[in-house]
């Protein structure tokens, strides 16, 4: 690492390794779920919201002979350290396990992702921590697999989907929260659908484009179930970091949900302050994609609306195609201002980095 | 909100309570309302204008929009009829169905030069039965001629029309659009399919044949969850959530190329405010760059489009803490974009005198009260 690298030292809170292929997980498989894997032809979990050789999910740069990205720790090295000089980087592996419809069958094989990034990545590279991959289909199935990786300290959130079954806000999710809250992880809510419904209001669009577009409205939907159910009433230590989720549609959505809140507070009186302020408290972002203009300026003016810089979170999103060359953060910002992104926010995010990073 | 200053040529209600029918003044600036909803005293109102089969058919199953209760909405609101509790007229008729009081405690106070209506609920749109979805929103649109427009010029109707049916909806354009009562084509946001779809193209293609708008107001029932991770608990989720979904109709129209189509089609959201749109049409063009081969159809960035072809209501009004917040966000969108509504009768009615934002320079308050809408509607 040099410190003329774009980004050193920070820490990348958004990073996304690629299963190569099942046989990648047959190895942390137990016996029936490797017979299982064999004779059911499993061909894989690739999800419809990452098609791998769809545009968005690599850059073209990064891009190996097979035309995929981030199968493996030497290309991800070689970028994100060598090349940016990053000092951490969190891993969110986006393997379609967490949409499967059988919960044993998504409990088996999240529980061998997650074997695989510690065996595979994070024994390999100290400057990676990882996200905990849980089968969000049942929760008391998730809090088993967190309670299996809660010791090993460089899984430090919970990793779900934007939409899933339900919202999130529901109670059939709070043992999720309780584990989480009690062992300081936040929950990471990811860009991705489980295809339960369709991405919209409307039905289902017709582009992938439309389709990863439209996310934003989900994020929308899930911080209004999740503030709106009391969830950080219930559980005052819970962190949320929405994660590929854009940027720039927070500070509307806060005013709309906070003026509605005003009128028909009565309809959930435990919500005993303006959403703005709950969210301002237990809501970070991750930077990318930035939906907004490629200049400082327009960056500087929602971290006003939000009336906070505390809560973006430096990202690169690698490998999905979200920028060219070196540029995740325009240039102009000042020094303090990266420094809060790349370092601080995201140390005063996840607790578990302040021993390692 | 916080309170606006007060202009002169105002009529001073600062002595009257909110509650009381206003002092009349002399009043050089009128209004024009983008979203008045008048409604039926009860459904016997529409049985003039229905077959008697149809009328029989809906005095035995009712309505059947896409969920589950036949006698309400499945979020109860929070006011009865979601109205301003001052709107039911001194005879018991329920809000937005007596005339004569909608011009005592609304056209009059408000200074009302024009006011576009939107009628939504009984309409018949979306209903599951696109037969009867037919009978009903041609009944509502001669309903709305004889008791609303007919006497009353300020008032200008909304053509609803059978959206779930593009070739229906068309030939009702057609029989409505030679009056021109009509100011505009209606259509709730929450349509089966996203709005953009080949299957609503009649539609659009009737409505640029009249050159008349066509308005997406918040509400209806797809079928689909209001997110897409599946149905919210509470009202104030769904009420939030109507703004997500008038971005799945902007990007869906946007993304299909409907504009490239109808080069003189006019969109107008309603109701679902509008401070999310300048982060929308970020994030479309965001994306676009990555996407162009999928969406061949698109020649410019989507964010173009929208700025040609969409208009968008004030209406429930952005409250930011700070005032200048919301400037910014209506230079982001344009001056000549934004269309004041009130939402009169209901319970998150607008005030014309202190909904809009303090610090918003005369001629561009004049645009959004009155002008951008008169030269979108062409009205006089």
């Amino acid at each position: 690492m040099t410190s003329t690298a774009a980004f050193a030292g920070a820490i990348d809170c958004d990073v996304h390794p690629n299963v190569p292929n099942i046989q990648a997980l047959v190895p942390y498989l137990d016996d029936y779920w490797r017979e299982m894997a064999d004779v059911r032809g499993i061909d894989g979990f690739e999800t419809r919201s990452f098609p791998p050789m769809a545009p968005l999910s690599a850059r073209a740069d990064w891009r190996g002979e097979n035309g995929r990205a981030a199968e493996s720790l030497e290309p991800v090295r070689a970028q994100l350290f060598d090349r940016w000089g990053e000092g951490h980087a969190i891993l969110n592996c986006l393997y379609g396990v967490q949409i499967l419809h059988d919960e044993a069958l998504a409990a088996a094989f999240t529980k061998a992702l997650n074997d695989w990034i510690a065996a595979e990545w994070l024994d390999l590279e100290p400057r990676l921590s990882a996200s905990i991959v849980v089968p969000i289909q049942n929760p008391d199935l998730a809090v088993e697999e967190i309670e299996r990786r809660v010791a090993d300290r460089r899984f430090v959130q919970v990793l779900v989907l934007v939409m899933g079954e339900m919202p999130l806000g529901r109670r059939y999710y709070w043992p999720i929260y309780a584990a989480a809250e009690k062992h300081g992880l936040p929950i990471a809510i990811h860009t991705g659908s489980a295809y339960r419904q369709a991405v919209t209001a409307l039905g289902w669009p017709s582009t992938h484009v439309e389709d990863y577009v439209d996310q934003a409205q989900a994020f929308q939907a899930q911080l209004g179930s999740l503030v709106s159910h009391g969830v950080f009433n219930r559980f005052p230590g819970l962190k949320v970091v929405l994660s590929e989720s854009g940027v720039s549609w927070l500070p509307a959505f806060l005013w709309r949900f906070s003026k509605n809140w005003r009128g028909l507070r009565m309809e959930i009186p435990w919500v005993d302050r303006p959403p703005i302020e709950i969210v301002r408290d237990h809501v970070r972002l991750t930077l990318q994609p930035l939906d907004a203009p490629d200049d400082a300026e327009t960056i500087l003016r929602l971290i006003d609306q939000l009336g906070s810089d505390e809560l973006l979170l430096f990202s690169t999103d690698y490998p999905h195609w979200q920028f060219d060359g070196d540029s995740a953060l325009p240039d102009s910002l000042s020094a303090s201002l990266k420094r809060k992104l790349m370092v601080d926010n995201p140390l005063a995010t996840y607790p578990r980095l302040g021993d390692r990073a | 909100m916080t309170l606006d200053v007060l202009e002169t040529d105002r009529p001073d209600i600062s002595e009257s309570p909110s509650t009381a029918p206003r002092a009349k003044g002399k009043v050089r600036a009128g209004i024009i309302d983008c979203d008045v909803h008048p409604t039926v005293r009860t459904p016997e109102d529409l049985k003039p204008f229905l077959s008697r089969s149809w009328w029989e058919h809906y005095q035995a199953y009712g309505l059947r929009p896409k969920h589950g209760m036949a006698q309400a909405d499945p979020y109860p609101k929070a006011q009865p009829r979601a109205a301003r509790r001052d709107a039911w007229a001194p005879n018991g008729d329920q809000p937005g169905s007596n005339l004569a009081y909608m011009r005592e405690h609304y056209l009059d106070p408000y200074a009302v030069e024009y006011g576009i209506l939107s009628p939504l609920n009984p309409t018949g749109q979306g209903d599951q039965n696109i037969d009867f979805s037919i009978a009903m929103t041609r009944a509502t649109n001669d309903w709305q001629q004889a008791v609303f427009t007919k006497d009353e010029p300020r008032f200008k109707a909304s053509i609803v029309i059978p959206y779930e049916d593009g070739e229906a909806s068309a030939r009702e354009i057609d029989r409505c659009a030679v009056d021109s009562d009509f100011a505009q084509i209606l259509i709730l946001t929450r349509t089966n399919e996203p709005i953009g779809k080949r299957r609503y193209w009649p539609i659009f293609e009737a409505a640029c044949r009249h050159d008349l708008p066509v308005a997406l107001h918040v509400f209806g029932y797809s079928g689909h969850p209001v997110s897409g991770t599946g149905w919210p608990s509470y009202y104030i989720e769904e009420m939030t959530g109507h703004s997500a979904a008038c971005q799945a109709a902007v990007a869906s129209l946007a993304l299909e190329g409907v504009f490239e189509l109808f080069p003189t089609l006019k969109i107008i959201i309603i109701e679902g405010g509008f401070g999310w749109l300048p982060a929308l049409k970020w994030r479309l063009d965001k994306h676009w760059r990555h996407a162009r081969a999928e969406v061949p159809q698109l020649k410019r960035p989507p964010s173009s489009y929208i700025e040609e072809h969409v208009w968008i209501t004030t209406q429930p009004m952005e409250e930011p803490a700070d005032p200048a917040h919301l400037l910014q966000t209506m230079e982001w969108i344009g001056w000549d974009r934004l269309l004041f509504a009130t939402d009169y009768p209901h319970w998150d009615f607008d005030d014309p005198m202190h909904a809009l934002p303090r610090g918003l320079a005369p001629e561009r308050r004049r645009k959004i009260e009155a002008e951008n809408a008169r030269r979108l509607f062409r009205l006089s």
